[in-house]
């Protein structure tokens, strides 16, 4: 029986998950699952490289939605939090799962599933703020067009709520850190990446990729925005603890002119 | 479109509106049907936040600022000299679309000052969502005002459309209502209130049997009173907001801290510090009346009838009821768990599902997120560390206040800072 050992894997989830499957079948009890590029080999440890496999990534997530639908989430957001060592925390959490009767995923005593909760969580609060900052400009091709930097890697995420949402209109939201973004066609959403030199953000200068009526609109906003404060009620703090100043330059109402 | 007039009147008519609090955009269970524009299901969002930190979920304007009351607390009284515009119906619609599509908001807020007559404006109101839902498609959040004095029919009509209505009560004591507003009465407020409630339970049991039943106002309906404008005490406003929770099925009641826009010797000056802390002690009140199963006579009452502003309700309640505590984590049960202070309720959550695997102790509690600076007073749990001091309320209250920082502890101490 395997003690320990580094399994390289490409990055995605299936990937992962595929990596999970592998240190199961060979009993490893401690998995070092690595990104590929990522990777720093231990001194004695055997490593091995996995090449991803769609139907054994499928029974590993099935045997976790048997344990408990609310792990399946917790992993999954967790997965994308991109944290450094996460992958390991998670076969070790997954472990915990499998050898449980009880559900486990609710053990909040438990140090590796509170702290993949409480990652989880995080990576939700991200997926909120995301669907929240949004801001669509409207391009001369009648495309509503939004950049993002979001802290997790959040678009998978959120593509379901945008595309309930705005059924009846074009639109990409293109993630600059990871390089790449969601399209919606008016049928369904595919995943493009763009050569963007730079951000569209709420720049003052007007760029000839976006109608004039957009700048109208955006100018609105910024008016509505500043009308409905209240100054006797000023309380930046408490501004600054909901809108973090990092997502400043992507929203409109925060464009100083 | 003529923007700069646009502009003009949305900043005013922006102004006008900012002092309903309401901005919640959750609750309703309208989905995107035909490929149109829109959802509004699932929690809501709060698409920015002003400087004053409070939630921008809504476009919230008022279509006209014209009005025929002189309701001394409210800006847009009929005395008071301010800029008056209007929107027209259309004008209304194109900003929500438009605002809607660039993901700025999840919906429309619209109230309105009352002109010519209160059905006259309900109706110009109904007819702003009826356009929006039936020619625009429009599936996102409706909120709208229900006018008081408004006929029942068309109180029944503002259903079909909105997600929720509301009437604001303002003034918690019939009393205050007379001397600041003498041209509203009472019963004009409660008259849309009660149908709009009646046709929601007729709603909600006829959608049982048929579920094709057309929507009525899913997101329910909520009030707003004003803090601090006649004098009233916390006593009168929470038993007041039990009262409408209770028989009007309320979904919120929100409590708006009065932001002096006058000169009237009835009320408080300009200038006046709006009453935050006050506010905020009433929300926490609130919070415990709907989500932590307590009743509203034990938090205030005749002995106690006004919170106290150094320490939250839940630790006053406590530090006067010592009897109940301390409470064992590992084996009370939920509705006991949740009265100790410190302890909210996603820590409860996280307590009484840990415990089934150990016993818990001050380290767990800690990880969970639990306030130990005030919970360990009122709990033992699995160690032998706890506060074996034999102290009394004042004392735990003292040191609770002397280890802890509280957002708004300047605002009330009257000891000298030392440096300054």
């Amino acid at each position: 029986m395997n003690t320990s050992k580094t399994f390289i894997y490409d990055g995605s989830f299936n990937g992962f998950l595929t990596a999970v499957f592998s240190g199961f079948e060979q009993k490893v009890n401690q998995a070092d699952i690595q990104r590929n590029g990522q990777t720093q080999k231990g001194l004695f440890a055997e490593t091995e490289t996995v090449f991803t496999n769609v139907a054994l990534a499928k029974r590993v997530w099935t045997g976790i939605q048997k344990k408990s639908n609310s792990a399946v989430k917790n992993i999954y957001f967790a997965f994308l939090s991109e944290k450094k060592g996460i992958e390991p925390l998670l076969y070790h959490y997954i472990q915990k799962l499998m050898g449980s009767n009880q559900k486990k995923s609710h053990d909040f005593s438990d140090d590796v599933i509170l702290r993949i909760n409480q990652l989880a969580h995080k990576v939700g609060r991200e997926k909120h703020r995301m669907e929240a900052f949004v801001r669509f400009q409207l391009t001369k091709d009648e495309v509503y067009f939004a950049n993002i930097e979001p802290d997790f890697d959040v678009l998978p995420l959120i593509s379901k709520h945008f595309r309930n949402r705005y059924a009846d209109q074009q639109w990409i939201i293109y993630d600059l850190k990871r390089k790449y973004g969601l399209y919606y066609n008016l049928e369904g959403v595919e995943l493009i990446s763009l050569d963007l030199k730079e951000g569209y953000g709420n720049s003052i200068h007007k760029n000839s990729a976006f109608t004039n009526e957009e700048y109208e609109y955006q100018d609105l906003w910024n008016n509505y925005f500043k009308s409905t404060n209240i100054k006797s009620r000023i309380n930046k703090k408490l501004h600054m603890q909901h809108v973090p100043k990092r997502y400043w330059k992507y929203l409109s109402e925060k464009k100083v002119s | 479109m003529n923007f700069e007039r646009i502009k003009e009147k949305l900043n005013i008519l922006a102004d006008a509106a900012k002092y309903d609090v309401s901005c919640s955009s959750s609750g309703s269970n309208r989905t995107n049907k035909n490929k149109g524009l829109g959802d509004s299901t699932g929690i809501g969002i709060c698409h920015s936040y002003t400087e004053d930190g409070r939630c921008v979920s809504l476009l919230k304007i008022l279509l006209t600022n014209h009005c025929i009351f002189d309701c001394a607390y409210c800006v847009t009284r009929k005395s008071n000299d301010v800029k008056r515009a209007a929107f027209k119906i259309k004008e209304v619609v194109d900003l929500t679309i438009n605002f809607y599509r660039r993901n700025y908001i999840e919906g429309l807020f619209l109230s309105s000052g009352i002109f010519k007559s209160p059905d006259y404006t309900m109706e110009r109101l109904v007819a702003v969502a009826k356009k929006l839902r039936e020619e625009e498609n429009f599936n996102g959040y409706i909120h709208l005002k229900s006018i008081p004095g408004a006929s029942d029919e068309l109180m029944y009509e503002a259903g079909l459309y909105a997600d929720r209505l509301s009437v604001n009560i303002e003034i918690p004591t019939i009393s205050g209502l007379k001397l600041l507003a003498p041209d509203k009465k009472h019963e004009d407020f409660l008259k849309p209130m009660l149908k709009v409630k009646n046709e929601i339970v007729r709603y909600q049991s006829e959608k049982k049997i048929i579920r094709s039943t057309p929507k009525y106002a899913p997101a329910g309906q909520s009030t707003q009173m004003i803090v601090g404008a006649t004098g009233e005490s916390d006593k009168d406003i929470m038993y007041s907001a039990t009262h409408f929770y209770k028989n009007y099925n309320m979904k919120r009641v929100y409590y708006s801290g009065y932001v002096p826009v006058a000169d009237d010797k009835r009320l408080p000056a300009i200038g006046t510090q709006v009453p935050m802390l006050r506010e905020n002690r009433l929300y926490q009140t609130d919070w415990l009346l709907r989500f932590y199963g307590f009743a509203v006579n034990e938090i205030l009452n005749d002995e106690h009838p006004n919170l106290d502003i150094e320490v939250d309700p839940k630790l006053s309640w406590a530090l006067r009821n010592l009897n109940h505590f301390p409470v064992d984590i590992n084996r009370a049960d939920k509705r006991l768990l949740a009265r100790i202070p410190g302890v909210g309720m996603k820590s409860v959550h996280k307590i009484l599902n840990g415990r089934k695997f150990r016993k818990l102790n001050w380290e767990h509690l800690k990880k969970m997120g639990v306030a130990l600076n005030r919970a360990k007073f009122f709990m033992l749990c699995d160690s032998p560390h706890w506060e074996r001091r034999d102290l009394d309320a004042d004392r735990i209250k003292g040191i609770i206040l002397q280890t802890s920082v509280g957002k708004f502890r300047s605002s009330y101490s009257s000891q000298l800072s030392l440096f300054n």
